[in-house]
């Protein structure tokens, strides 16, 4: 997997700064125009999840926290 | 208080799927996932350029604190700074497995409860001046921290229906779906215990700042949040019901019998109209309690006026959900309310032939929901395609990963930085800060609003004198 380069967005943030308001912009608009395909995106999701749905939640057990 | 300090510690659930043969338990994947913060900071429980505080926790659960913030956008911009962090150290982890010859994913997950039904949790840090009666102001938060998971849950899943608890057997077998994840985990008002018989507040007098003016707010009962709205409605709305507690604002005086019991009952009842036991022999729903609190709210910031710019958005979505709830209708809080957003999900999944809320598939995506990796996590790939709604923008997230918020954090994070830029060993908590070599110029900040300091400018001095640098570096190389 490609690592995230954090020194990478910091060296050039100055130009990642001009894109933030045409960014947040197009965030608000992704907001509103809410999409109505819904079966794209359950088949989208359906892509990205682990294939043995049982092992993926019943193999994660952990100690409780706080 | 006219401004406040807010902050947000999460607890992450970890999970190691191997695609090769080897296998890490939680432990061993979380000392992978903070091998780059001990190679950098030679610790696991590190203070960073940005003010937050990454450490591993009781469980070997990661655990990020955001940095002291003075704007609900602000908090909202460092809770998901700590997602961000994460993920890079998740990215790292998993390429130096590959290079051990072990392909797998790690996972991370926000949320506040395993399939063992352990629990873990979010928890919300609140500035109070000293001079509110804090017994008293506790007393009198502890109803509307019971019935707010309606307006502010993560929404969860249970096959076998609600859980029994204590001797009571649970409601009904049949698979249900509740507002909150950590309500069937919470016991008690208020005490100072964090894991036996977990509070809503644990009661703890550590200000982190100066003790004759300040106390801080520890409130633990509430669920992890996904969405940033829910964020913003959780922790905007309990800040405007502090502030009517703190000028006194007149507001009805409930006291909740059973709190373990009330929590319950409003999880499991998503028509809200459920009712619990109050002290004085009556009975209440938490619909109705929590429009006690929203039309009080609504009445006293006309009176006072909005103190930040999301007050109207925070009454609004408020008002929305509560109308939702009553309506049965959920479809106008559903990009916007993190149960409202998964349970949409759940449900187009059960109408496209999912079993239903047993079904593997559904609670496998309960789950994954809360996977916080950009791409593949659930909430994530739902609001790229707009299926929920975003405040801040994944540039100011990936700012805040390095920078810190304005406030006393600009000078702890400055300072961290002129040290690490300089090479020299340093110590600092929320309070202190202190070069290893000159002990001699610690420097002790007790205001959390100061963003200049003449001590913290003369520390950083000395860095300067060692090696002057300004440049800000990624946290973790």
């Amino acid at each position: 997997m490609e690592r995230k380069n954090i020194q990478a967005q910091q060296t050039t943030h100055t130009a990642q700064e001009q894109e933030h308001v045409e960014l947040a912009q197009k965030t608000t608009e992704t907001n509103q125009e809410l999409l109505t395909n819904v079966d794209d995106i359950l088949a989208e999701i359906d892509g990205v999840l682990e294939e043995n749905a049982e092992d993926f939640v019943k193999g994660f057990v952990q100690k409780g926290g706080q | 208080m006219e401004r406040r300090i807010y902050g947000i510690e999460t607890e992450y659930g970890i999970r190691y799927i191997p695609k090769s043969l080897g296998h890490l338990g939680p432990e061993e994947t979380a000392r992978k996932l903070f091998k780059p913060v001990v190679d950098t900071w030679r610790s696991t429980n590190v203070f960073l350029p940005n003010g937050g505080r990454l450490y591993l926790d009781v469980g070997s659960h990661p655990e990020y604190a955001t940095a002291e913030t003075a704007t609900l956008r602000d908090l909202i911009t460092h809770d998901k700074a700590g997602e961000y962090l994460f993920n890079d150290l998740i990215n790292q982890a998993e390429d130096s497995l590959e290079d051990e010859n072990l392909t797998g994913t790690i996972y991370l997950f926000k949320n506040n409860v395993d399939s063992a039904d352990n629990s873990y949790g979010s928890h919300e840090n609140y500035m109070l001046e000293r001079k509110v009666e804090f017994a008293k102001l506790v007393a009198s938060l502890i109803p509307f921290l019971i019935t707010r998971q309606i307006i502010v849950g993560a929404g969860k899943t249970h096959p076998a229906g609600p859980p029994a608890w204590g001797t009571q057997p649970g409601i009904s077998a049949e698979p249900s779906y509740s507002f909150s994840q950590r309500a069937d985990h919470i016991w008690e008002g208020s005490s100072t215990a964090t894991t036996r018989s977990r509070p809503l507040i644990n009661t703890r007098d550590e200000p982190h700042a100066d003790a004759s003016l300040y106390r801080r707010l520890h409130v633990i009962n509430g669920d992890s949040n996904m969405s940033q709205t829910t964020t913003l409605l959780k922790i905007g709305a309990t800040d405007l019901v502090l502030r009517m507690l703190e000028e006194r604002y007149p507001l009805k005086d409930f006291a909740v019998k059973d709190t373990a019991t009330a929590l319950r009952t409003i999880s499991h009842d998503l028509t809200g109209t459920a009712r619990f036991a109050l002290a004085d022999g009556g009975e209440i729903s938490a619909l109705e309690m929590q429009r006690h609190y929203l039309e009080s709210a609504r009445a006293f910031v006309e009176i006072k006026g909005e103190h930040h710019q999301d007050v109207a958005y925070v009454l609004d979505l408020w008002t929305r959900t509560l109308e939702a709830i009553e309506a049965d209708d959920f479809s106008t809080i559903d990009t916007e309310i993190d149960w409202a957003i998964k349970k949409k999900l759940l449900d187009a999944y059960i109408a496209r032939g999912a079993s239903g809320y047993d079904d593997p598939r559904i609670a496998q995506l309960d789950l994954a929901y809360h996977d916080i990796d950009p791409r593949r996590g659930v909430y994530n790939l739902l609001a790229s395609r707009g299926q929920a709604k975003t405040v801040v923008s994944e540039q100011e997230i990936a700012r805040a990963a390095i920078h810190p918020p304005e406030t006393r954090a600009k000078l702890r994070g400055a300072f961290i930085n002129a040290a690490r830029n300089a090479g020299e060993q340093f110590t600092v908590d929320w309070v202190h800060m202190k070069l290893n070599a000159y002990p001699q110029h610690t420097v002790m900040c007790k205001d959390p609003f100061a963003t200049e300091s003449e001590d913290v400018q003369a520390l950083i001095k000395v860095l300067d004198g060692i090696a002057p640098s300004t440049s800000w570096a990624p946290p973790f190389i």
